[in-house]
């Protein structure tokens, strides 16, 4: 057990150098983009006096090193600065701005893998049990054109058919979840947008878990499994899936990392107050506290789920578990 | 009439309130004789006709962002404005559905000194959400918000020309650099609502303001929720009132055709015939003064020639791009940014139609056999702005113009294409007066003089006219003005766009305001359920 | 799009440990292989097939040019307009045609530069091991923590949206996925035996990598080219959902099902086409791919 200790400290190291780089290129690429804070803010309204007595008072007058210099200390003590947005008098903290949408964003993405998890692990084994047969192929096809269609596109069709007059109008197409929402509210608010993330996914964990125990299949001990004349489900199950497990465990992290992080178009098309939709709008605005502290949630989202997923593969996997 | 008549005449008044039940009426319809099937309508019209109270309204916005605060100088657009000035606030003016001014937080307005000094009284007893009474030093520091070196304000400019604010009891006293007739219309301004003053500021922060509703929450970028203000002035209708951020128009579509909100914003126009026919939704549609515009920089080539402005005026076909584009939704333009509903507003001779043979005669006035000039473009100029114009490239290659359509970001479109790049797309709101609008965008000082169009002349009477207070002599002015402009100046006015909405058939309202989308941002007060 | 990304390179990843147990096929058995081949194959290639001769021969197919406008807007599906025009009274089959064009070849070229930037990085790193290693994964980490679509919305509104830069920037964020499958690959061919023996015999890096690494590690590759490839449109079309797409008046699938969005919610088949032109070649393309790998693992049912 002390080599994956190990493995994950280091990991955990690299990780942190990783969120300094994130930082450092989403800084820069603010930078250049065109304009700042205050001429997005005003729009075709802006004139060079009011964009410098805006600049002076968030501080843009600075060079661009000394912000960055300021920003990254205050990170290190746990502090993600103030949005531009704040005004005197109106101060607004990164993270009293970021909490309530981050935990918006693991909701939904909570729901999401709830349903979509088992839903694609147990195709997958179906897949593989009944494999070239048409139930297969059929399976095989949905899945293929589920993924080939934009998201946008299957979040309106979700919605054509379960949230509007023409076919059934039972569940709500607009997601505005409230802090004091009940966990049920939550639920039904999040129908849509959870039902359309998990078609977005479960192609991919079901055809990962089809092709690792396909894959499997063909070893010789599953060959003896066969002999001793084990029943197809028990060869799959009991012989095939646990020397499966690392594969589909790790495309089952990086989909969650997904719903975490690749959700901005979903968010937008159901309004949903996610950390993505917050994330382009912040961009919009070159509200660059609020982008940086966006980056860094996701980024260290993304980290820790590989982490994860190798953990879990190399724990799966007793010959890298004892290097030779 | 009839004594049984005059009875039902005042009883369909009545119905409107609730003071009459539907059997009443129909007992006095049946007396002056007529059937019970059509003072059965009668009596549904009559009680929508009249306003009354209830309900919650909710509200589908295509704007908002995280970064909206409730300081008035940073409204950026119709979700700020409809909830911080229209719903919460107020200004000492406000704009009718007509186009008039009238006075809203002022009981009256008078001007004296040649309209260089404009005196305003606010109305008796009207107090802030907390209860404390609106004073004249309160105005004061809302408009000097505003103002002044370190001002970050959007309205910064409309209110540069104030040289002075002085109290006088309840009466506010301005004084301009130079006499302006058209100050009240200043006065409406989404971004002046009035606030309480506070240690030589005010407090914006709050959202304590005059207006008919009380802030109960607001999450920028999100939603706000609001409560009647008991205490205004006049009647408000809805009971709270709710506003959503639903920034995709499929999804708001599909919010209002499920019931889930009562009203949106910016319809896709596309699809509108398909959406108008849905059981229960109606649609409005108003031609406002906001227009869709192609400034050219008049001191680069080849825009510097008249004649290659005028040949590029004659080459863009309007009605198609009306017709194609935005499905009939709005009015072609004529080259003149003044919307025909406004006062002094002129049709200039000969109107600038789509006529290929008359531009290529400019083109070759300049010495060009063709012409080919980069035009720069993104949705963020106006939804729609990329498709028009592709097909103004359709129309202008017939005359030998080889229009080079460049899709630009739509992010950061208004600093980085928006006046640098010689030809672009963009939009105006619009402004309620000739001069307002001339000064905003077509004077050779102005900020946003975007096609950096300088005529000596329009510019005289530019300024003599704004002080000019013979309606005669002052239309005159501006006729000439707009006449000058059509023929020399450096934009191409495509069209004025309609401001089209839909909203539940639960919902009623009088005549819709043009000045501003969203009922003129003042939706929460002047609709209701019926 | 990063989900269909991510789970393309692990579908691959799994399948070195297949590969390497048979050397690569001859091309001269490509026909033999041809007929051998399932019908869903078959199928796959004849789709391939068709998009490619729409490709090339677009403005001869094309009864209209793509950004020719020759009716109304949304007219239905007649004789007189095939498939209907779209928002503007263009033809929507002639766009569609031209779409393969402009489509297929963006995306062919995406792919082309992300798999010769990603796929030579990572056969560096797996190679030369140490420093080289470290700085160009963690490189490729930090770009790969960022989420896709706000990553290239970011350097899209820096460096603007012409063909080449949208190309050349959906390739560099497309080519880590590409380097880490390569690398991931490439590292357990490199310590095979006969790599160490080929370097012990004195062959030259360049020759090892083209000889003895590259064939082991084609099967993954080519199974993630196809995938990545339909994945170009799918980017597109979410980047215009975002406001950043093709210039117009180039017609492309991506942008083309984004500016009929509306007439999904209202239940009319236009946006299909488009996204169905994707879904069609997606699964053509990806029948391929399963016969392939399928082929080269040596599994036999």
């Amino acid at each position: 057990m002390n080599a994956v200790l190990k493995i994950v400290l280091q990991r955990l190291g690299l990780g942190l150098i990783t969120l300094f780089v994130v930082s450092v290129i989403i800084f820069v690429a603010i930078l250049m983009l065109p304009g700042g804070f205050a001429e997005a803010i005003l729009g075709q309204a802006a004139t060079p006096e009011t964009v410098a007595a805006f600049n002076k008072e968030i501080g843009l007058d600075q060079p661009a090193i000394v912000r960055y210099a300021y920003w990254i200390a205050g990170v290190f003590q746990g502090d993600f600065g103030t949005s531009y947005a704040s005004r005197v008098g109106y101060r607004r903290e990164v993270a009293d701005i970021l909490a309530p949408r981050a935990f918006n964003t693991l909701f939904l993405a909570g729901m999401t893998a709830l349903i979509a998890v088992p839903l694609s692990v147990g195709l997958g084994l179906l897949a593989a049990l009944y494999r070239n047969t048409w139930f297969d192929r059929g399976i095989n096809m949905i899945s293929l054109v589920s993924i080939s269609f934009p998201e946008f596109f299957i979040a309106y069709i979700a919605i054509v058919l379960l949230a509007s007059p023409a076919f059934l109008n039972i569940l709500p197409s607009l997601a505005k979840v409230d802090d004091d929402a009940s966990l049920g509210e939550r639920i039904y608010r999040c129908a849509l947008p959870a039902i359309t993330m998990t078609l977005v996914i479960v192609a991919h964990m079901m055809r990962m878990t089809r092709a690792a125990i396909i894959n499997v299949l063909a070893s010789p001990y599953v060959e003896m499994a066969r002999l001793k004349g084990a029943k197809p489900w028990q060869i799959i199950v009991r012989h095939a899936l646990p020397n499966a497990w690392a594969p589909i465990v790790t495309v089952i992290a990086l989909n969650l990392a997904y719903l975490i992080v690749g959700v901005v178009v979903v968010e937008f098309v159901f309004t949903y107050p996610g950390m993505g939709k917050m994330m382009v709008d912040a961009v919009t605005s070159r509200d660059v506290p609020v982008v940086q502290a966006c980056a860094l949630v996701f980024a260290a989202t993304y980290i820790l789920l590989n982490l994860i997923a190798d953990v879990l593969g190399i724990v799966t996997n007793p010959r890298l578990l004892h290097p030779k | 009439m009839s004594e049984s008549m005059e009875k039902l005449k005042l009883a369909e008044k009545l119905v409107g309130r609730g003071k009459v039940s539907r059997r009443q009426f129909v007992q006095l319809a049946l007396a002056a004789g007529i059937t019970a099937a059509t003072a059965e309508t009668m009596f549904v019209k009559a009680a929508r006709a009249e306003p009354k109270k209830g309900g919650t309204f909710r509200m589908g916005v295509g704007h908002g962002a995280t970064t909206d605060s409730l300081d008035p100088a940073t409204y950026p657009d119709q979700f700020t404005g409809t909830m911080g000035w229209g719903a919460i606030g107020n200004s000492l003016t406000e704009m009718n559905a007509k186009g008039e001014i009238t006075p809203d937080l002022a009981e009256s307005f008078e001007p004296s000194d040649e309209a260089k000094k404009w005196v305003f009284t606010i109305r008796k007893g009207v107090t802030f959400h907390n209860g404390k009474n609106v004073t004249a030093d309160d105005v004061i520091a809302s408009y000097r918000h505003h103002m002044g070196k370190d001002s970050k304000s959007a309205a910064k400019s409309i209110l540069s020309s104030i040289t002075d604010i002085k109290a006088d009891g309840d009466k506010v006293i301005f004084t301009l650099d130079g006499g302006n007739a058209d100050f009240p219309f200043l006065a409406s301004d989404y971004h002046t609502p009035i606030m309480p003053a506070k240690d030589g500021d005010v407090d914006w922060q709050s959202g304590i303001r005059t207006g008919p509703f009380k802030l109960a929450k607001f999450e920028p970028g999100v939603s706000a929720k609001m409560v009647r203000n008991e205490n205004f002035y006049k009647d408000v209708w809805f009971d709270e009132f709710e506003m959503l951020c639903i920034p995709d128009v499929a999804a708001r579509t599909a919010a209002l055709t499920a019931g889930e909100i009562d009203y949106m914003d910016r319809c896709d126009l596309k699809t509108l015939d398909l959406v108008k026919a849905t059981p229960g939704v109606k649609i409005t549609e108003v031609t406002g003064y906001g227009h869709y515009v192609i400034p050219m920089n008049v001191t680069v080539a080849p825009f510097n020639d008249v004649n290659v402005r005028l040949a590029l005026k004659y080459a863009i076909d309007r009605k198609a791009i009306v017709e194609k584009v935005f499905f009939g939704h709005g009015t072609p333009g004529n080259d003149n940014p003044i919307a025909p509903t406004i006062q002094f507003a002129i049709d200039p001779q000969p109107r600038h139609d789509y006529d290929p043979e008359k531009a290529k005669s400019y083109l070759k006035k300049a010495g060009l056999d063709s012409l080919k000039v980069d035009l720069s473009t993104a949705d963020a100029a106006f939804a729609g702005a990329i498709d028009a114009a592709v097909l103004y490239k359709e129309s202008a290659a017939k005359a030998g113009i080889d229009i080079n359509v460049v899709r630009e970001p739509d992010d950061g479109y208004w600093d980085n294409v928006w006046m640098k790049k010689p030809w672009v797309m963009s939009y105006w709101n619009g402004r309620p007066t000739v001069d307002w609008m001339f000064q905003t965008a077509y004077a050779a000082d102005a900020a946003w003089n975007d096609a950096f169009w300088k005529h000596p002349k329009f510019n005289e009477l530019l300024k003599a006219a704004r002080s000019e207070t013979d309606q005669k002599k002052r239309a005159e002015m501006y006729a000439e003005m707009q006449q000058i402009q059509q023929e020399d100046g450096g934009n191409v006015v495509i069209m004025f766009n309609n401001y089209v909405s839909a909203h539940s058939d639960k919902l009623a309202h009088g005549d819709i305001a043009a000045n501003w989308d969203i009922d003129g941002m003042k939706i929460a007060s002047r609709w209701w359920f019926a | 799009m990063t989900a269909t990304h991510e789970a393309a390179s692990v579908t691959a990843k799994a399948a070195p440990s297949i590969s390497q147990r048979r050397r690569r096929s001859k091309l001269g058995n490509a026909w033999r292989g041809f007929v051998k081949a399932p019908t869903s194959a078959k199928f796959g290639m004849l789709i391939i097939a068709l998009y490619v001769i729409a490709a090339i021969f677009a403005p001869i197919i094309a009864p209209h040019g793509q950004a020719e406008v020759i009716g109304p807007g949304y007219q239905p599906w007649s004789w007189q307009y095939f498939m209907g025009t779209d928002q503007l009274g263009r033809d929507l089959f002639s766009r569609l045609i031209y779409g393969a064009r402009n489509t297929v070849g963006v995306a062919f070229l995406t792919t082309m530069l992300s798999f010769a930037l990603g796929g030579s990085l990572g056969l560096l790193a797996a190679i030369a091991k140490g420093w080289t290693d470290q700085i160009l994964s963690r490189i490729v980490d930090a770009l790969m923590a960022i989420p896709v679509l706000i990553f290239a919305l970011l350097l899209l509104s820096i460096f603007g949206t012409s063909v080449i830069k949208m190309v050349l920037v959906m390739a560099v964020l497309d080519s880590t996925r590409v380097f880490r499958l390569t690398r991931a690959v490439s590292q357990s061919i490199v310590v095979m035996d006969y790599v160490e023996a080929a370097r012990l015999r004195g062959e030259k890096l360049p020759w090892i990598m083209r000889r003895e690494i590259l064939p082991n590690i084609m099967a993954p590759l080519v199974a993630e080219f196809g995938l990545r490839f339909c994945f170009v449109f799918l980017t597109i079309s979410a980047l215009s959902f975002l406001g950043l797409g093709l210039q117009p008046p180039t017609a492309d699938w991506g942008s083309m099902v984004y500016e009929n969005k509306m007439l999904i919610t209202v239940g009319r088949l236009t946006p299909l086409l488009p996204a169905g032109a994707i879904a069609l070649l997606t699964v053509g393309v990806n029948f391929v791919v399963d016969w392939f790998l399928h082929k080269t693992s040596g599994l036999k049912e």
